[in-house]
């Protein structure tokens, strides 16, 4: 019976213990590149693991091992090995690499993992923690650095203000379902949603909707992704929104299957304002940090549409959408974390210009991750969005003029992606731009392929695997 | 009869008590209220037959965290007057969000007053029975059915640990500390020179 359990939080239990190792090595060995390779090498193996793994249910409800939670488990550790080396490359150059940074991110992966296999309202808020308190601690990781200070603090108070949320909302929910099993929340539900749970259901939809930056909680969005160091900032918007996002699907169709239409609601109130706030504060940025910020709250938006869609088209739609998403936004920021002129980094807009001139490698790579953010269609942005707005329309009701409105601030945000290519490819350089750093310009070129060509190739895997990963959610 | 009064006293203390904590002047009396708030709720715990949750509040939350509260607010030196200053600013959008809240709470407690809260499913929470103390409860579920979570919650600590090494410990360089063990390894030989001075030659330099 406790083999089982042990067997299906294989994962958690690899990363758990890594991280335990990998502290005490790093602790009386110091870092290295081949510390970071260790680091990495446990995520790879809680990802084998995760796959190979048995499914099932273990802990009185507390773990779920599923099609889903190993689809996100999959893309989160990649997401987050990705990181490691990109940060400690960056961090080594400013000299101020340290031993705890690949293993916080191992610990943030761990959380990460949890949140997608949450199956009560108590690892829900463990795995949320877990992986919230460690990205405080990376955002606030250059912590000479006034802005990098800030940016932690700014997280951590905010993010406490949305635990709270949260954990108001999850005490309703415990004490007017009489659990905190999804299973049985789901039961109550099913038989009469009362004003008390859905009452809790709405604190725990703006609980996480702080941790994906979603509007109108989106507020930290552009101080920490400005004042935290840029390849973290890749990671933020990456894997801790697939985990969040996941764990919002798991809550909404596991817990309260039964109150469709009332989260429904909600949750297309959220994904409008998301796009509105994410297309037209985007339009007046300077800092790409910032404007990629935006950009990132507008593109949770559209997650969110194919989430309130609702039905295993929804579900697969966002998982689609978050993963493909991921890419583009990792390869982003390593483009801006190799980019340096003059010892500064690169991060306005106006330092952009000539770019293509100077770096065009990079700067083709940078036009194909806007034009992808855009969803021009032969990008996988175009497809990414193709999922989400066909499963709005096929939801019926008032989802297609969610997506109309979607579409609408879309195009609103095309805008500042033509601008940031127009400063690239036909502006005039103020100066020559440094050497870019080989592991971040590795990551961008191979993540700049994936969007164009290689997306093609593999949308229909993708497609497959997110099809099956919905189709456990037990929807249709 | 008793129990009805000793509920209200208690209930009252925790009201008044936290009402204290936001309208005092002074930030220590708002903590010394705070402390009389959890006293009162420990009191209500008691009464409701939980009484390792009642020794956890006074033990964790008194005993902890509001000394802790104290001596911070002690040894900070913020001019508390001036933070207060946006008060009037902010009491419209704020007095309009907490009547939104008052309000949707009475609907809440409007819908438990009619159809009754939780305990009618299978698998809900269950009182303790008669013969089993709370910790015995606890203690049976803690480290079987509850080990995932609690364990994860060590997880959370231990972040929470190495957060406050990463952002605080500074290595600083030229510091004289203390090392015993050479102290104690230091010989005659090592730690004095023997020399022969001729009178009149002073002692080389």
């Amino acid at each position: 019976m406790l083999n089982d359990a042990f067997a299906l939080a294989g994962p958690e239990i690899i990363l758990g213990a890594g991280a335990l190792v990998l502290l005490v090595l790093g602790a009386f060995l110091g870092r290295g590149p081949v510390f970071s390779l260790a680091a990495v090498a446990v995520l790879a193996a809680a990802a084998v693991d995760a796959v190979m793994g048995p499914m099932g249910r273990a802990f009185s409800g507390g773990l779920v091992a599923d099609p889903i939670s190993t689809f996100a488990k999959v893309a989160i550790y990649a997401a987050s090995a990705v990181a490691i080396p990109l940060g400690d490359a960056w961090m080594v150059k400013r000299g101020t690499a340290r031993f705890e940074f690949p293993v916080l991110v191992v610990l943030a992966a761990l959380g990460m993992g949890m949140m997608a296999s949450a199956g009560d309202l108590i690892s829900l808020y463990i795995g949320i923690e877990l992986h919230s308190l460690a990205l405080y601690i990376l955002a606030a990781f250059q912590r000479d650095d006034a802005k990098s200070s800030e940016a932690g603090l700014k997280y951590f108070v905010l993010g406490a203000l949305s635990s709270g949320l949260l954990l108001y909302g999850a005490s309703l929910i415990y004490g007017f379902a009489g659990s905190t099993r999804f299973e049985v929340i789901a039961q109550v539900v099913q038989a009469h949603a009362g004003a008390g749970v859905l009452f809790g259901l709405v604190f725990l939809i703006c609980g996480l909707a702080f941790k994906v930056s979603a509007a109108p909680f989106h507020m930290w969005t552009p101080d920490v992704y400005e004042g935290a160091p840029t390849p973290i900032v890749g990671f933020f918007a990456g894997a801790p929104k697939i985990a969040a996002m996941v764990l919002l699907a798991r809550v909404l169709t596991e817990g309260f299957g039964g109150a469709i239409e009332q989260w429904r609601q909600v949750l297309s109130l959220i994904a409008l304002a998301s796009v509105a706030v994410g297309a037209f504060a985007g339009l007046a940025q300077k800092n790409l940090k910032r404007l990629w910020a935006y950009s990132s709250i507008a593109n949770i938006g559209y997650a969110l549409v194919g989430l309130a869609a609702g039905g295993q088209a929804g579900v697969q739609s966002m998982l689609m959408f978050m993963v493909l998403y991921t890419i583009d936004v990792t390869g982003f920021f390593a483009c801006l974390a190799a980019l340096n002129r003059d010892g500064k980094p690169m991060e306005t807009m106006d330092d952009m210009a000539g770019l293509m001139k100077q770096r065009p490698g990079l700067a083709l790579a940078m036009t194909a991750f806007s034009l992808s953010a855009l969803g021009l269609p032969p990008f996988s942005g175009f497809f990414a969005k193709f999922y989400v707005f066909k499963a709005a329309i096929g939801a019926g009701g008032y989802m297609p003029a969610v997506a109309v409105a979607a579409l609408v601030g879309s195009v609103v945000a095309a805008f500042y992606y033509l601008r940031l290519i127009k400063v690239m490819w036909l502006d005039e350089a103020p100066g020559a731009t440094e050497a870019p750093a080989g592991g971040a310009r590795v990551v961008a070129y191979s993540a700049a392929l994936f969007a164009l060509p290689v997306v093609l190739v593999a949308l229909k895997g993708l497609d497959l695997l997110s099809l099956a990963a919905a189709a456990g959610l037990g929807l249709h | 009869m008793l129990q009805a009064i000793a509920f209200y006293l208690l209930a009252a203390g925790v009201i008044g008590a936290a009402l204290g904590v936001v309208s005092a002047r002074n930030p220590v009396h708002s903590v010394l209220f705070l402390i009389t708030a959890f006293f009162s709720a420990a009191g209500l715990f008691v009464m409701m037959g939980a009484e390792f949750l009642a020794m956890l509040l006074v033990v964790v939350y008194v005993g902890a965290v509001a000394v802790l509260f104290l001596f911070v607010v002690m040894m900070l030196d913020v001019d508390f007057a001036a933070l207060r200053q946006g008060f009037a600013r902010y009491l419209p959008l704020g007095g309009l969000v907490g009547i939104w809240l008052t309000i949707e709470m009475v609907f809440v407690s409007a819908s438990v007053a009619r159809d009754g809260a939780a305990g009618k499913v299978a698998g809900g929470p269950q009182a303790a029975s008669g013969d089993v103390t709370n910790i015995e409860t606890i203690g049976r579920v803690l480290y079987t059915d509850y080990i995932y979570f609690f364990q994860a919650a060590g997880m959370v600590l231990l972040v929470a640990m190495i957060g406050a090494i990463v952002l605080t410990l500074k290595h600083r360089q030229g510091v004289k500390r203390q090392n015993i063990a050479d102290q104690v390894a230091r010989t005659p030989a090592k730690g004095m020179r023997i020399v022969g001075i001729k009178s009149g030659e002073g002692i080389e330099a």
